[in-house]
């Protein structure tokens, strides 16, 4: 992947009075990256996309695109196209008009404009459906033809807002494959705005992830689902057991923590980690916890007892009391060895790796 | 089912069919004496003619009188519509203090006595100067269209998608461009409904007309003059019949449009939901 900074956002802030939708957000995206601006509504991930776009304008900061500075530009100006939420397609306007609607003000000529817009909808794999009219088109076609019209501009940046929100859940799975798979091959930067962890991390080269209008955390999928620098982040990607620790010695790298439960553990010392006293938090993923079938003690386990059992076809969350813990450790395991005919009650032994025991700031 | 509610189930569409024969019957009068032989409106039938027909076009004041409302309809629709594009838009897209009140108001000449509009409107227009015409006649009407104007707008305008423009723009249009490729065409059923309803409302008014028109006669006043004479009535019978038959068509046009223009947008908007 080449190392070119494609969008650069320099502490950039929206206020409307009081309210900051945008907090000081600084953040690099690079050329031909995948990059998620992942958060619950209202967090600004919209906010940031609409200002990149340039239908909305910052506050404070400033916003460049491949090295030009975007304030004053106007949206009908940017080397960026978007694919709405609500898709946006011009209702009077057949499919093939669609797609050549931005390409009219380039004056291509007849020859070629067709040429890239049976281009746009076969990439879209809408070929030969210039003629139909856009409003007889069902929610996926309509995501497609938005995609189209973007695509056939041919960006430098593609904004895409929650793109897959409007589709069932097969139809946005198969999306998110292809989307991915388009990306790969036009080699355009994608910043795709979600609230769907699953999404993000399934499509991403990298994940910003946001609360409240401030960014939280930026990294690759792997690491952001991994290594949650913390709870609120961990805790919006998915199932997260949060254990108490005492820190026992610290330095700039790594802690070492006596927890409740899983022992002494030394761990890598998250980047914005700031203990208050000597407490600390430690995170395990629910399926990092692996039932002990055979009789070997290993070094790396808890022992507890199954106090609920939940089926989920191909796996099964079981609720483990641990002795010494606060909480109940949440377990996913796979069913291939049994785990979905535990019974309540039953002493099981949980390995683990230590590893997969993160530090993270409250 | 109880018998309280069974003569109910029965009565009902007697009572609706009723209702409907009133309010219809004596308009339905008016075609049928307009041809009949004898000049006097009364059963049985005399005969069938369409002479009062043929007389019409051979009146020099009927015609000065029709081609005065056509002007006053059609400057009056224009005038209204452009009122009326700019305030359904502010009452669509922005939210502003006093936008309530604002709406009422606008509304309000619809239930207002139009006689009281009419005489206020006499004495301001007089003491400004201005001197009775068809001018004041139209700003007259242009009162009474807005309301309905604005009510056929708001019902297009509604659901327009605000990322339509703004798609418009990302795709690199002008705001004059957007304008022009995106609203207006999705607009233009809602903007003919418009033009229809006020043209129908100015053409068929009387009470602006009579007052504001000083020595220029619209049609309607020009019908009110000729009913002082008897042997007129057929005449007036037979431009009755023919400004009943402009309205509703261009009533059932205007509605069309209308239906279309929120077909158009619901498309859009429904998608969100």
């Amino acid at each position: 992947m080449p190392e070119r900074t494609m969008i650069q956002i320099d502490d950039v802030t929206k206020s409307y009075g009081d309210f900051h939708a945008l907090d000081h957000a600084t953040l690099t995206i690079k050329e031909g990256e995948f990059f998620s601006l992942l958060g619950p509504s209202g967090c600004g991930k919209t906010t940031l996309l609409r200002m990149i776009a340039g239908l909305d304008q910052p506050t404070s900061g400033s916003i460049s695109i491949d090295g030009q500075p975007m304030d004053g530009i106007p949206a009908n100006a940017r080397p960026t196209n978007m694919v709405f939420q609500s898709y946006a397609i011009f209702p009077h306007l057949k499919v093939g008009e669609n797609v050549a609607y931005g390409l009219k003000r380039l004056k291509l000529g007849a020859v070629e404009e067709k040429r890239r817009v049976t281009e746009a909808l076969e990439m879209v794999s809408l070929a030969g459906l210039d003629n139909r009219g856009a409003t007889e088109l069902s929610g996926g076609q309509r995501q497609r033809v938005a995609l189209a019209r973007a695509l056939v501009m041919r960006p430098k940046v593609l904004l895409l807002d929650e793109p897959l929100s409007a589709l069932d859940k097969k139809l946005r799975e198969q999306m998110q494959v292809e989307l991915r798979r388009l990306q790969q091959a036009v080699g355009i930067t994608f910043i795709l705005v979600t609230h769907d962890q699953y999404e993000a991390l399934a499509m991403s080269d990298r994940i910003a992830v946001m609360f409240g209008g401030r960014i939280a955390q930026i990294a690759s999928p792997k690491e952001i689902y991994q290594r949650p620098v913390n709870r609120q982040v961990a805790d919006f990607l998915g199932g997260m057991n949060f254990v108490k620790a005492e820190i026992v010695e610290e330095n700039g790298q790594s802690i070492t923590v006596d927890t409740q439960g899983f022992g002494r553990v030394k761990t890598e010392r998250p980047p914005a980690f700031a203990p208050a006293g000597r407490s600390a938090t430690l995170g395990i993923r629910p399926e990092r916890l692996r039932v002990r079938w055979d009789d070997a003690t290993a070094k790396h386990e808890v022992k507890g007892t199954v106090i609920e059992r939940h089926y989920f076809g191909e796996i099964t969350h079981l609720l483990v009391e641990i002795p010494g813990m606060e909480k109940p450790l949440s377990v996913t395991e796979t069913n291939d060895f049994g785990a979905d005919d535990l019974p309540l009650g039953a002493t099981i032994r949980l390995g683990y790796d230590p590893d997969a025991l993160v530090a993270m700031a409250e | 089912m109880s018998l309280p509610r069974r003569l109910l189930a029965n009565w009902l569409p007697a009572y609706a069919a009723l209702f409907v024969l009133f309010l219809y019957l004596p308009v339905m009068l008016l075609p049928i004496f307009s041809v009949n032989l004898s000049a006097t409106p009364k059963f049985p039938l005399t005969g069938l003619t369409l002479k009062w027909y043929e007389g019409l076009p051979k009146t020099p004041a009927l015609l000065d009188a029709a081609w005065n409302s056509l002007i006053v309809g059609v400057s009056a629709a224009v005038l209204a519509t452009v009122l009326g594009i700019c305030a359904a838009r502010a009452v669509t897209r922005y939210r502003f203090r006093g936008q309530r009140a604002m709406n009422g108001l606008i509304m309000a000449p619809l239930v207002m006595p139009e006689i009281i509009v009419a005489v206020s409107l006499l004495i301001v227009l007089l003491s400004a100067g201005l001197s009775l015409s068809l001018l004041t006649v139209t700003l007259g009407h242009v009162l009474i269209c807005v309301p309905y104007s604005i009510s056929v707008l708001i019902s297009g305008f509604e659901g327009f998608d605000r990322s339509l423009e703004e798609a418009s723009a990302d795709l690199g249009e002008t705001t004059a461009g957007t304008f022009r490729r995106v609203t207006l065409p999705m607009m233009t059923p809602a903007i003919i409904s418009s033009l229809l309803v006020s043209f129908t409302i100015s053409l068929d008014d009387f009470i602006m007309a009579f007052f504001l028109g000083g020595n220029d006669v619209t049609l309607p006043v020009y019908v009110w003059g000729q009913l002082r004479f008897a042997a007129k009535l057929p005449s007036v019978l037979a431009l009755g019949t023919l400004l009943l038959v402009a309205s509703m068509v261009l009533l059932t046009v205007a509605e069309i449009m209308r239906r279309r223009a929120a077909a158009r947008t619901q498309t859009t908007g429904g998608l969100l939901a």
